[in-house]
């Protein structure tokens, strides 16, 4: 062993009580570290996985026409006015969805008839948005079937599935008919097959599922859909699979990182946050250790000399305080991580996570992150303690 | 052309502090020693015995004169050469033991060696443990500084400074700490290692009782050496 090592571990061994507190000093930091790691991670995977959870990962829509180029001369005027001679409808759309559906990435596909229309109940009117979906596809995008809370997911020709929110307000139950008048000013009853609670508000107050082929007559729509929704995994795929499949598709693509830019936002300021605990965290754990180590060398002045009248180099005292304030934040930091571990255990998963829970996700922990900081953090902090150290006068020190 | 003896020093001035406030402390000594003398350099408190040996020792620099061992000049040497030079050619033995209170009796004995050489080795460990037999020592090995009377410490503090084998072994009131009985014990001991081993011994005291152990009495006065004369011990 090197004797620098062994003099330190001597060190620190000669007052257990006051090594154990310093250690459990580091090891309390190192754990708010790991939590606060553990917590702002978990935060992030929860609502990414609760954004992305009943949204779709990318939208495909038919692109927008560009409008017919005017050559305009010198005093011409031109102005661009958007195509809205033809409906936007996706007219070829089962090769569309099967080359979607071969894409690596891509783990759900759902075609879509989509429009606004109004639901009737007696003398009240509520707007609604239509879903028109294949029936097997119900729940592809969201768990539609998994939030039913009363009837069933079954999409026949006659039935629809609404929200809770809309039932309440309407005061609809399951079993009865309601008129739903689309925007293309048809009109046709419907029974309500069930009524689902996706926890969405905007989905639980105006979403009406209907069937597909039931939705085609409803919003005019013979051969072509409104769009193909689709889910990747990951989720944080989306950007790159959607611009693929812009290119392969000719259609308009849509990811959902477009459409929740304020997530990303909140998320980085969430990000940053915790770094700025931990990094405080760190600081603790340096001040620490420095302030430690200082009064380490205070007591050890006189034995700090006559090892330098002995002939012990500076550098060898240096390493001496170095070794003793690293193993401090290695094992302190080793327990901290184990104890954070410890503590993390009886915290749910994240898919158990409740309302007022903490997401916490022990995975995303940073453990060896902590430890391999806190360690390289208290050694620099040794450090200069221990210059102080090996500068040390032993005729000073030692009063000779 | 004679030999150069083991420590010359020419014209050695120590002044501390500056301007006003400047206390010369050392005024132009001129002092050879040899191998194998046994000296004692006596003198009243203040008198600039300790600040004389901390310049031999070279853990102090002069602030005038030349000052020479074993043919080098340490004056202008670094601070790094005079510390390697110290390790391996003077030995210290302090009026407080300054043991280390961590180790063990013939791991304090061992420092100087393991020290420079970053690790312990087992010719070292064997040194020690001989050291400690000739100090009367061996039954004392495994015991801490706290477990050893003040006579034992000091005398594993002679072990020590005698590690490295040095030429040259400085004792600073060695023992100035230490009752009649045990303060005899120790200057036997020097006195013992010194006719078997040749190593130079320069030891610092104002007990005329302790000098007569010496061959040599330097006696120093205000910062200037006043006699060097032959000791009762001759």
């Amino acid at each position: 062993m090197l004797y620098a090592a062994k003099l330190a571990l001597r060190h620190l061994l000669s007052t257990p009580g006051q090594t154990l507190l310093l250690m459990l000093g580091v090891a309390v930091g190192v754990s708010v570290f790991v939590f606060m790691s553990a917590l702002i991670g978990g935060l992030a995977t929860l609502l990414t996985q609760r954004t992305v959870g009943s949204i779709p990962h990318i939208t495909f829509e038919m692109a927008e026409r560009d409008p017919q180029r005017i050559v305009g001369g010198p005093g011409v005027q031109v102005a661009v006015q958007k195509d809205l001679s033809r409906r936007a409808q996706i007219m070829v759309w089962e090769p569309a969805v099967a080359l979607i559906e071969a894409t690596r990435g891509v783990t759900a596909v759902s075609p879509q008839i989509r429009g606004s229309a109004f639901v009737q109940r007696g003398q009240t009117i509520a707007p609604v948005g239509v879903i028109g979906v294949q029936p097997d596809k119900l729940s592809a995008i969201a768990d539609v079937a998994g939030a039913i809370v009363a009837g069933t997911e079954a999409l026949t020709p006659d039935s629809v599935l609404i929200g809770q929110t809309l039932a309440d307000d309407l005061g609809l139950r399951v079993g009865q008919v309601i008129v739903v008048r689309s925007e293309r000013d048809r009109e046709r009853s419907f029974r309500i097959g069930g009524i689902f609670a996706l926890g969405i508000a905007s989905a639980d107050r105006q979403a009406l599922y209907m069937n597909f082929r039931t939705a085609r007559a409803l919003f005019g729509l013979p051969s072509g859909i409104s769009r193909i929704e689709v889910k990747v995994a990951p989720p944080e795929a989306a950007p790159r699979i959607a611009e693929r499949l812009r290119g392969a598709t000719g259609l308009k693509t849509t990811p959902w990182t477009d459409e929740n830019e304020q997530l990303f936002e909140a998320l980085d300021a969430q990000g940053r946050t915790g770094t700025i605990v931990k990094t405080f965290a760190l600081i603790t754990i340096v001040i620490g250790i420095a302030s430690a180590m200082l009064l380490s060398i205070v007591r050890r002045r006189g034995e700090i000399g006559i090892m330098r009248a002995a002939g012990a180099s500076q550098r060898f005292v240096l390493g001496i305080f170095v070794i003793e304030g690293t193993l401090i934040g290695a094992i302190g930091a080793v327990g901290g991580a184990l104890i954070a571990w410890l503590a993390l255990l009886p915290f749910p998963p994240l898919e158990a996570v409740e309302g007022g829970g903490l997401p916490v996700d022990r995975a995303q922990g940073d453990y060896v992150v902590a430890v391999l900081l806190t360690t390289l953090a208290a050694g620099l902090a040794s450090i200069v303690s221990a210059r102080r150290a090996a500068r040390i006068d032993p005729v000073e020190a030692i009063g000779a | 052309m004679s030999e150069e003896p083991l420590v010359r020093v020419r014209g050695l001035t120590k002044v501390f502090g500056q301007g006003e406030a400047a206390a010369t402390v050392l005024r132009g000594v001129d002092l050879d020693l040899d191998c194998g003398e046994m000296a004692a350099l006596l003198g009243p408190s203040g008198s600039g015995k300790s600040t004389l040996l901390t310049i031999l020792g070279t853990l102090l620099r002069p602030t005038e004169g030349e000052h020479r061992m074993l043919g080098e000049e340490l004056t202008s040497a670094s601070d790094a050469e005079r510390t390697r030079f110290r390790n391996v050619h003077i030995g210290f033995v302090f009026q407080f033991h300054h043991l280390l209170p961590d180790l063990t009796a013939i791991e304090n004995v061992m420092m100087p060696a393991a020290a420079s050489r970053g690790r312990e080795t087992g010719a070292m460990r064997q040194r020690a443990a001989d050291l400690l037999d000739a100090v009367g020592l061996a039954d004392r090995r495994e015991y801490r500084p706290a477990a050893l009377s003040g006579g034992q410490r000091q005398r594993v503090a002679v072990a020590r400074a005698l590690m490295n084998e040095p030429p040259l072994v400085l004792a600073d009131e060695p023992t100035g700490n230490l009752d009649r009985e045990s303060a005899d014990q120790v200057m036997a001991l020097l006195d013992r290692i010194n006719q078997s081993t040749g190593t130079c011994f320069l030891i610092s005291t104002h007990d005329e009782h302790i000098a007569d152990h010496c061959r040599r009495h330097i006696r120093v006065l205000d910062g200037q050496l006043v006699a060097a004369e032959l000791g009762g011990a001759s």
